[in-house]
């Protein structure tokens, strides 16, 4: 406890409320707000409406919404699968091998996202793969910005993994596949499902390399809120937020509980 | 898979090198060899010197780099003072706060600008107040579509980023120097600038260099305030590529942008190897 007096402890709480309730809570309650209604001119919103629902699992938003769920989970497929063996991989190298493999796998962190979108556009719409205008090139650039994020978990997981098990099991003449596949891939089980969550939540939001590169039939719904706003419809923009954001929530609070069951072995 | 001792299996079993192929290979044609193209492409003749001696693209460096690093000077202010209080004057709900935060991580980050013009802007909660109090036709409140704007939606995204790595570092700080510094008279304030701060400070530089990277690379809020005053390098390369079909021009100033954030974000490897997080 750092502040003893009463009063200082409110003053400290009253001082964390002014600057957490504003900045952090409000934002996400307004868009709430304004996504049930029509009119917003005087303090408050006003008109309560669900229409911007019922539009909001129709049609070209319902498409959208379809759209975003099959490249994130298309794309954190992809990246869990190559981040979890790159991060392998990485573990059984020496010292150097290793920060080579560290710096190439998490350039894409450091390289801003429209730039990825830059370069994946720039290289799959000449010979000899052809990709621009079809959906493929939005989930590969997807599956290049998340696999960095796949890497770092993983890798960050197995400095923390026991070698005791793996030790024992080799030991006990299990062969090098037997061990990773009963052994290792199991304990890390939890921190794969953690990675999933992240590469999940990532790719649902992403807009700046999806700006680049998407075809007109393959629109991810951030792109669709932005093009709802930038017409001027802020609330129909809004619903659909909200419906981005229940995703990602409702992905998060499924791979959150596969991840208590997993813990238990 | 990649065993090293396995001397029965010495053999048959493939270098652990070899391992690591695929997965590089497959990085290699999906992200290196684009990367090259982009070089290669900014590369044309003339292409350099027309856009670093064009006007927008000064204006759109100078915009990136001091709204990056007044971004992050926030961040760490803001982020430092909420994580102290969550830490050492815990509240009923602390944990929830914290939980709160997490979630707000994995939200993207032009929801921020969005809430934004629903509080600030034109017809936002902050001018209707305003108008109803005072009886004015418009409200004061038009920042929002200046680099203000811009920079309020970002230190309040970002802060959470400076928050995780400094309650992490504030978890693990001793209780009892605390009691010992109160109890032989130190005031709240001075415990915080001469034992927590003290501790926070690596924590701070390697949450403070992300944030800075995250800041420069910044794509989605800035498109989302819809100023044509405030272009940042990302603004541009979509301009240049997409609305003018420029791609000369958008690969150099690509170029540009990763080399700036490459450059800072193997100094935050640095700080943060040594920071320990």
């Amino acid at each position: 406890m750092l502040v003893h007096s009463r009063t200082g402890r409110w003053t400290a709480w009253a001082g964390f409320a002014v600057l957490f309730v504003p900045l952090f809570a409000l934002p996400l309650l307004v868009i709430v707000a304004a996504s049930f209604s029509t009119h917003w001119s005087g303090a408050f919103p006003s008109g309560p409406t669900t229409a911007h629902y019922t539009a909001a699992v129709r049609g070209e938003s319902l498409q959208a919404l379809t759209t975003s769920l099959v490249t994130a989970v298309t794309a954190s497929v992809v990246a869990l699968t190559v981040g979890t063996w790159a991060a392998l991989a990485a573990a059984a190298l020496r010292k150097r091998g290793r920060r080579v493999l560290d710096a190439l796998f998490m350039l894409p962190v450091a390289v801003p996202s429209v730039v990825v979108g830059l370069a994946v556009l720039v290289a799959f719409s000449q010979p000899p793969v052809l990709l621009n205008g079809t959906r493929w090139i939005v989930i590969l650039a997807h599956t290049v910005l998340v696999t960095a994020f796949a890497y770092q978990s993983v890798s960050a997981a197995l400095l923390r993994l026991d070698p005791m098990y793996e030790q024992a099991a080799a030991s006990l003449g299990a062969r090098p596949a037997y061990v990773l596949l009963r052994v290792k891939l199991p304990l890390l089980l939890p921190s794969l499902n953690a990675a999933a969550g992240l590469c999940f939540a990532l790719s649902m939001g992403e807009l700046s390399a999806t700006m680049m590169l998407y075809p007109p039939d393959w629109t991810p719904l951030p792109v669709l809120i932005f093009t709802a706003t930038d017409r001027g419809s802020l609330f129909t923009g809004s619903a659909l937020a909200v419906v981005l954001m229940t995703a990602t929530l409702l992905a998060l609070l499924a791979v959150s509980r596969i991840r208590t069951k997993a813990s238990y072995r | 898979m990649p065993t090293t001792g396995a001397k029965d299996d010495a053999g048959r079993s493939l270098p652990s090198w070899v391992w690591a192929l695929p997965p590089v290979a497959v990085l290699a044609v999906v992200f290196l060899y684009p990367l090259a193209l982009v070089v290669r492409e900014s590369l044309a003749p003339g292409a350099y010197a027309d856009v670093l001696g064009s006007e927008s693209f000064r204006d759109a460096l100078v915009t990136t780099v001091w709204l990056a690093v007044a971004s992050t000077a926030g961040c760490l202010v803001l982020g430092f003072v909420l994580a102290v209080v969550i830490a050492f004057v815990p509240f009923p709900g602390a944990k929830a706060v914290s939980k709160f935060i997490d979630v707000f991580l994995s939200f993207p980050s032009f929801l921020i600008t969005l809430a934004l013009l629903f509080l600030y802007g034109t017809v936002g909660m902050a001018n209707g107040l305003w108008t109803d109090a005072t009886g004015d036709a418009t409200g004061p409140f038009r920042f929002l579509s200046t680099p203000w704007g811009v920079l309020l939606a970002e230190i309040t995204y970002f802060t959470p980023f400076v928050m995780r790595p400094l309650l992490a570092a504030f978890s693990q700080l001793e209780t009892a120097q605390l009691e010992v510094a109160s109890s032989l008279g130190a005031r709240p304030l001075r415990i915080v600038r001469q034992v927590i701060l003290p501790e926070a400070l690596p924590a701070l530089a390697a949450g403070g260099s992300l944030v800075l990277v995250m800041c420069l690379n910044e794509f989605g809020i800035v498109l989302f305030t819809g100023a044509k005053g405030v272009t940042t390098l990302p603004m541009l390369v979509y301009g240049k590529a997409i609305l003018e079909s420029d791609y000369a021009a958008a690969c150099v100033v690509a170029v540009v942008n990763v080399a700036l954030s490459v450059g800072l974000y193997v100094l935050y490897r640095g700080v943060s190897r040594r920071a320990g997080a």
